[in-house]
């Protein structure tokens, strides 16, 4: 096993694309750059609300903020020395070459089903070569056993499949955090296999 | 045919079936699926035109909102 400053020295060449900076994209890009991920790239087109305090990387000061430029905010505080690309903008199967191309990985980090499918599908047509790590079924709390990573070639979805977010199935931290950091160990897995 | 299902050997009474079959067979009504076939994405529109063999490798996975 390497040591830390090797696997960050390694991961300083990397770069990660993050579709999302809601509950999987905020706190998944938190531990990538605490791992020293060289440069992320994290497109998104919301704005930090009091709703989003129960999961997200944000602070109460920071509503009203666009989610992207919050988020740098905080990511620098971890490291000022951070290489990040912040887009606010909703990702379309039109931009997603623009925005991402250049990443050794994407994550998946949207709220709805229907997005998730998109860049699912349109990453494996525009961008195949580009593993993908996805997240479905985090909603609620309990049964935190049941998490786990499906792994289809270039593709990794994590979650239990099944716990939809729903009015009385709410995301919370404990889960939406396990799952955003299950994504940020897969993209270690995925960046770090060829490490000797 | 065997094939895998999501990581488990199924066998069906015929050679080659459509990823539809399957689906109706195996009771696969979910309306967000990500459909892959040895590894390869299979959009929507191929679920009827795309066959399934033995030894073949298919995942069917639930996708739900949340993030």
């Amino acid at each position: 096993m390497p040591t830390f400053n090797q696997i960050r020295a390694f991961l300083s060449q990397k770069t990660i694309g993050i579709a999302g900076a809601g509950g999987l994209g905020s706190n998944c890009a938190e531990s990538l750059l605490r791992c020293g991920a060289g440069k992320l790239i994290v497109a998104d087109f919301d704005r930090v609300s009091d709703a989003n305090l129960n999961r997200q990387f944000y602070f109460h000061d920071q509503i009203g903020e666009k989610k992207v430029e919050a988020l740098r905010d905080n990511l620098l505080r971890i490291n000022p020395f951070a290489s990040l690309q912040m887009h606010f903008s909703k990702v379309d199967p039109d931009n997603l070459k623009l925005l991402f191309s250049t990443c050794d990985v994407v994550v998946e980090a949207f709220d709805s089903a229907s997005e998730k499918l998109m860049l699912i599908e349109e990453m494996a047509l525009q961008l195949p070569d580009i593993p993908v790590v996805a997240a479905s079924g985090l909603g609620g709390w309990g049964e935190a056993d049941s998490l786990k990573v499906i792994r289809s070639g270039n593709l990794f979805i994590c979650g239990d499949e099944y716990s939809e977010v729903t009015e009385n199935r709410p995301p919370l931290a404990p889960k939406v955090r396990i799952v955003s950091n299950l994504q940020a160990d897969v993209v270690l897995e995925i960046l770090l296999k060829d490490f000797k | 045919m065997k094939i895998l299902l999501n990581n488990r050997e199924e066998e069906f009474p015929a050679d080659r079936l459509s990823i539809k079959e399957i689906m109706d067979i195996k009771s696969f009504t979910f309306k967000m699926l990500v459909v892959r076939l040895n590894d390869r994405s299979i959009k929507r529109e191929e679920y009827a035109t795309t066959c399934v063999k033995d030894g073949d490798d298919l995942k069917i996975i639930h996708l739900v909102s949340g993030g």
